[in-house]
């Protein structure tokens, strides 16, 4: 399969943090399986950084390689520093996707950031 | 790991017989089959035995036979050079839902330039029941094209039907896309009782760049490529003579063994239609499941997606295809598989599997062992999938 980068194609074989966290603070859902893609991510926050974040993909290799890098680009991170990563960065840290994959990238930085945004949600409910 | 090509849907191995033909044509006999010196002779006259042999396997005469380059063109021909020639005596044009894009496509730039098309519904199977074909046509239908099978879901469709009821009662063209059928199934002209036929080469061993039209005598055609008198007139342009030549031999060859090919690849498609729809779960067959193409198993797996099950099947060295949007350069869904209803979801989880006659059952048995474990991989990762 000629367009897929090295990297994306390692991120689908082998992809990072595949999963559902049952006691989840933040759960993001994006995408659509009528269009082909839906992402779930799952965080898990601690002292206002992501101590761990799953997700489930229904996609295709680009939708699943990009969730992957997605969870490895934002577990550690601070919650501003997670919000600050775009589609940009996920395609580059993929070292590109093809033209007509790229809003991929879109959805695996959008569902992340819900994720983040449905942890702020509830722990303002306190 | 094992190397199982199961997308003969998409193109076919060149038989080396058909090799072997094409190769002096590139070669000492490189001539154009037009020039009066003797560099013409041996091209004019392998083009005029090949037509001759693509005839014999449609039941067509000789000069009914038009080259083209491909299936595409093939379809685009009959639907813009029948709708374009016959313009005065009407302006309607009836396809079915489920035809190849090149029909579809070329019908709606008809639209553009002042031509009505009326889709012709399917049923969930993906068949064009002739009623709804009459109920479509009108005072001013001037084509009807119906295809002969669908390459997406397998179908085969009642054209013999269909064209009689439309030659009886209607003054429109019948054209069938047998672009899937030529060389598989056994087609004769007479008995589908049409007027404009598509085959394509690379469908039955045969190269690419070679197809063909069969065009009725007597029909009046437009031509798309005009300029010199090749093709009598109807198809400008330089002779491709190799693919025509290898086109030729691979007519010959399906014209021998077609029914050996149905034996050979049927207990292959059944046995993977069985693993398919038995041994793992939420897994459907699309298209007719006996109304269908020898060779053929289309399905829809539940939960996953098209594209990312074709990447681990081409890991494991299974070559295969799907209808699903990821995989379609346009990022659309299958038209195909929307017209038989097939839920949007679902469809993204369409797998095609086309056998040939280099297949075995030692590759259906392959195929059943590292298929499943595709499925749960992905399944595991999806969360739609909520099964242990």
């Amino acid at each position: 399969m000629p367009q897929y980068s090295e990297k994306v194609m390692d991120h689908f074989m082998n992809p990072r943090n595949v999963g559902e966290i049952p006691d989840a603070d933040g759960v993001g859902s994006v995408g659509n399986p009528v269009c082909g893609d839906l992402m779930t991510f799952y965080v898990k926050v601690d002292d206002n950084r992501l101590e761990d974040v799953k997700f489930k993909t229904f996609g295709c290799g680009a939708a699943i390689a990009v969730s992957s890098m997605v969870s490895e680009m934002a577990k550690g991170k601070t919650l501003e520093e997670a919000k600050k990563i775009t589609n940009a960065d996920v395609a580059a840290e993929l070292e590109g996707l093809p033209q007509n994959k790229m809003h991929c990238s879109n959805l695996g930085a959008d569902a992340l950031h819900k994720a983040i945004e449905d942890y702020e949600a509830k722990a303002k409910e306190g | 790991m094992r190397d199982v090509y199961l997308d003969h849907g998409a193109t076919t191995p060149p038989r080396p017989e058909v090799v072997e033909a094409m190769l002096p044509y590139f070669k000492e006999q490189f001539g154009n089959p037009l020039s009066l010196h003797r560099y013409g002779d041996g091209p004019r006259q392998a083009v005029e035995e090949a037509r001759e042999k693509v005839a014999r396997l449609i039941g067509a005469r000789s000069n009914e036979v038009y080259f083209t380059a491909s299936g595409s063109e093939s379809n685009n021909l009959a639907v813009k050079g029948i709708a374009l020639m016959n313009r005065q005596r009407g302006k309607h044009i009836v396809v079915s839902a489920v035809e190849h894009l090149s029909v579809i496509n070329a019908a709606q730039t008809m639209e553009k330039l002042g031509f009505e098309v009326t889709l012709v519904r399917v049923d969930k199977y993906g068949t064009v029941d002739p009623v709804d074909v009459e109920k479509a046509l009108r005072d001013d239908t001037t084509l009807v094209s119906v295809m002969h099978a669908n390459s997406e879901v397998g179908t085969i469709q009642p054209v013999a039907e269909i064209a009689k009821m439309v030659k009886g009662r209607s003054k429109a063209y019948v054209h069938t896309d047998a672009v899937a059928t030529v060389g598989r199934i056994p087609v004769d002209v007479n008995e589908l009782g049409v007027d404009l036929l598509s085959l394509a080469g690379n469908q039955f061993y045969g190269p690419k760049g070679a197809a063909a039209l069969y065009i009725k005598r007597a029909t009046r055609i437009m031509p798309l490529i005009d300029g010199g008198i090749q093709e009598s007139g109807r198809r400008a342009g330089t002779e491709d003579v190799p693919a025509i030549v290898g086109l030729g031999v691979a007519a010959e060859m399906a014209a021998e063994d077609l029914v050996e090919r149905s034996a050979h690849v049927l207990p292959l498609r059944d046995r993977l239609i069985e693993h398919l729809t038995t041994d793992i779960d939420h897994v459907f067959l699309t298209g007719h499941p006996t109304q269908r193409l020898p060779g053929h198993v289309s399905v829809v797996v539940e939960f996953i997606e098209g594209e990312a099950m074709l990447l681990l099947l081409n890991m494991q060295g299974v070559a295969a295809s799907s209808g699903s949007t990821c995989t379609s350069r346009a990022l659309k869904a299958s038209h195909v598989l929307t017209a038989i209803g097939v839920e949007p979801a679902l469809a993204n989880g369409s797998l095609l599997l086309t056998l040939g006659l280099g297949n075995s059952m030692e590759d259906v048995e392959y195929f059943r062992e590292v298929f499943p474990p595709i499925v749960d991989r992905l399944r595991q990762m999806s969360p739609l999938y909520k099964g242990a």
